[in-house]
């Protein structure tokens, strides 16, 4: 008792802080022409790894520094976001819908239908994920669709997964009874009456879902399998701030910075929606 | 219209025992009920009772065919319910209507209280004489107008099994099924449910069976009484008959485990 009242009084600023961050990464993600304080694609040889500003011989107008071709490194890092933020949102919305749809569908009409997704699940999840989105992405070739593609393709099992089980704990309740004596036909009893008693759970994985979809995005980025180097990402970022981490450390931290608190902004909001609606916590 | 409503002949349910189940080898059957008869003549209030295990709410869902008998007919309203599709029985799942024992898991807690009561009938009217039938009915058992509105856990365990009521009752059913529908409720709020349920079943003429494990209750709403012992009926007779001069061990040994209000033991 008194250790679920400590978890509730808890919450809350980890939410808040959770959710400001992730204001911010939007925030970027949705305005980032007119946040950038600089063209996050134009070099500049007389201005290459420029420190950030509290560093000697920063240059104002170049908040964290310059890499080794003189692009802005907060400018960059700012379209970065928008990156990311595409990707969380169409793959993470892109793998629920398909795997909630087939778990809903396994957990609540069951037998054959639920072995053939179980079974097709189980397989899924046997490959390593990254491994097979670097694999999948190597053969449908590179850029932004792909990248989504690829995350929507592995990452529906754990909807599924999550899906199918709540589907199955829902479908026990009386009310499901109370349904078939009303009358109402099965699609219209999953539908209108487990659904919506399914969806707190959804919410929850597809919130960590976004965070997961942010690092495969930076992992393909990072070797080269993502939208062309050119264009600012923030995995790319790192894989060049790579290369000159012992004279330009900035151009790697900052985006690494970044990354991190993006994704456990993410895992955090969804720990605690999950934690909110989790039917054994609750 | 005959004087049965409901005819239940050779009613067998087994469920396959997973526990037991060999791998790549077919799970042993238990049975549940195992060959029952009885007939429900219409306008009765009959009692089906038991230890828990004894099958009385497997019996009462195979009734409703909420579970699929193994073998055997009921016959409801001479038609037989057993051996016929979901679809073709529209007529049926408005005539019987079921009580759950938790209104907190057979009430959807996504929806309202008028939307509960209101959405099964949209399937035979529209909306607006759905929305006025279903307010009629919560004003039969007693709640509020502004109830309407409220969500299920937001009113009291008594509440929540009015709402159950007007549900059942808002459909106009001739029969309705309740089971152990006070035994979540403390004594005073059982004592409200029953009395309401029984007036509502006489005023509207509405046939009864009310699964209970409480054999006091029985005796007092019930005409009639099934006792239920391992899936089969040990004893059919009048609740009269049957609280004076019980024919079987187990009967008495129900009716014994009543427990009486010792008085003396106060002073």
């Amino acid at each position: 008792m008194a250790e679920a009242l400590q978890i509730r009084r808890r919450t809350p600023l980890r939410l808040w802080l959770s959710c400001g961050w992730l204001t911010v990464f939007f925030a970027c993600a949705i305005f980032a022409g007119p946040l950038s304080p600089q063209d996050p694609l134009a070099q500049d040889l007389l201005f290459e790894r420029l420190p950030p500003f509290w560093a000697s011989g920063a240059e104002p107008g170049f908040w964290l520094g310059t890499d080794s071709l003189g692009r802005d490194v907060l400018s960059r890092m700012i379209h970065g976001a928008r990156i990311a933020a595409i990707v969380a949102l169409v793959a993470g919305f892109g793998a629920c819908i398909i795997g909630t749809t087939l778990g809903l569908i396994a957990g609540y009409y069951r037998g054959w239908v639920d072995q053939i997704i179980s079974r097709i699940v189980d397989v899924w999840m046997s490959f390593p994920a990254v491994l097979f989105a670097i694999l999948l992405v190597a053969v449908i070739g590179t850029g932004l669709t792909s990248v989504i593609v690829a995350i929507v393709v592995i990452d529906w099992t754990r909807f599924c997964r999550v899906v199918r089980a709540e589907t199955m704990a829902q479908s026990r309740m009386d009310y499901v009874d109370s349904a078939r004596i009303a009358g109402f036909s099965r699609a219209r009893t999953l539908f209108r009456e487990v659904f919506p008693n399914v969806l707190p759970v959804i919410i929850a994985v597809l919130t960590l879902e976004m965070g997961i979809a942010v690092v495969v995005e930076a992992i393909l980025s990072f070797v080269n399998l993502s939208i062309s180097s050119d264009d600012p990402t923030w995995g790319g970022m790192i894989s060049e701030g790579r290369l000159s981490i012992h004279q330009a450390w900035w151009v790697l931290v900052f985006p690494m910075i970044t990354l991190f608190l993006t994704v456990l902004s993410f895992t955090q909001l969804g720990e605690a929606l999950r934690e909110r609606f989790d039917p054994v916590l609750r | 219209m005959s004087e049965v409503l409901i005819a239940v002949r050779n009613l067998e349910v087994s469920l396959p025992d997973m526990a037991h189940k060999l791998p790549m080898g077919r799970a042993p059957m238990i049975h549940i009920l195992k060959g029952l008869n009885f007939d429900v003549p219409r306008g009765s209030v009959i009692g089906i009772v038991g230890e828990s295990g004894s099958g009385k709410s497997t019996l009462g869902r195979a009734i409703l065919r909420l579970i699929e008998p193994t073998a055997g007919t009921v016959i409801f309203d001479d038609e037989d319910i057993t051996h016929t599709r979901e679809k073709s029985l529209r007529g049926f799942r408005q005539k019987a209507q079921m009580i759950f024992q938790d209104p907190l898991s057979s009430l959807n807690p996504r929806h309202t209280i008028l939307g509960l009561i209101a959405a099964p009938l949209t399937l035979r009217m529209g909306r607006a004489e759905a929305r006025t039938r279903a307010a009629e009915a919560l004003e039969m058992v007693g709640l509020p107008a502004n109830f309407a509105r409220r969500y299920p856990h937001e009113i009291s365990g008594g509440q929540r099994q009015r709402v159950g009521i007007a549900r059942a009752i808002a459909q106009r059913p001739t029969f309705i099924l309740a089971d152990e529908i006070a035994s979540g409720l403390d004594v005073s709020s059982q004592a409200v449910i029953l009395s309401l349920l029984q007036d509502l079943v006489r005023d509207l003429g509405l046939t009864l069976a009310f699964i209970s494990h409480d054999l006091s209750v029985v005796r007092r709403l019930c005409d009639r009484t099934i006792v239920m012992e391992g899936g089969k009926i040990v004893e059919d007779a009048g609740t009269a008959a049957l609280f004076t001069r019980p024919s079987s061990d187990y009967t008495r040994a129900l009716i014994d485990a009543i427990p009486l209000p010792v008085v003396d033991q106060l002073w």
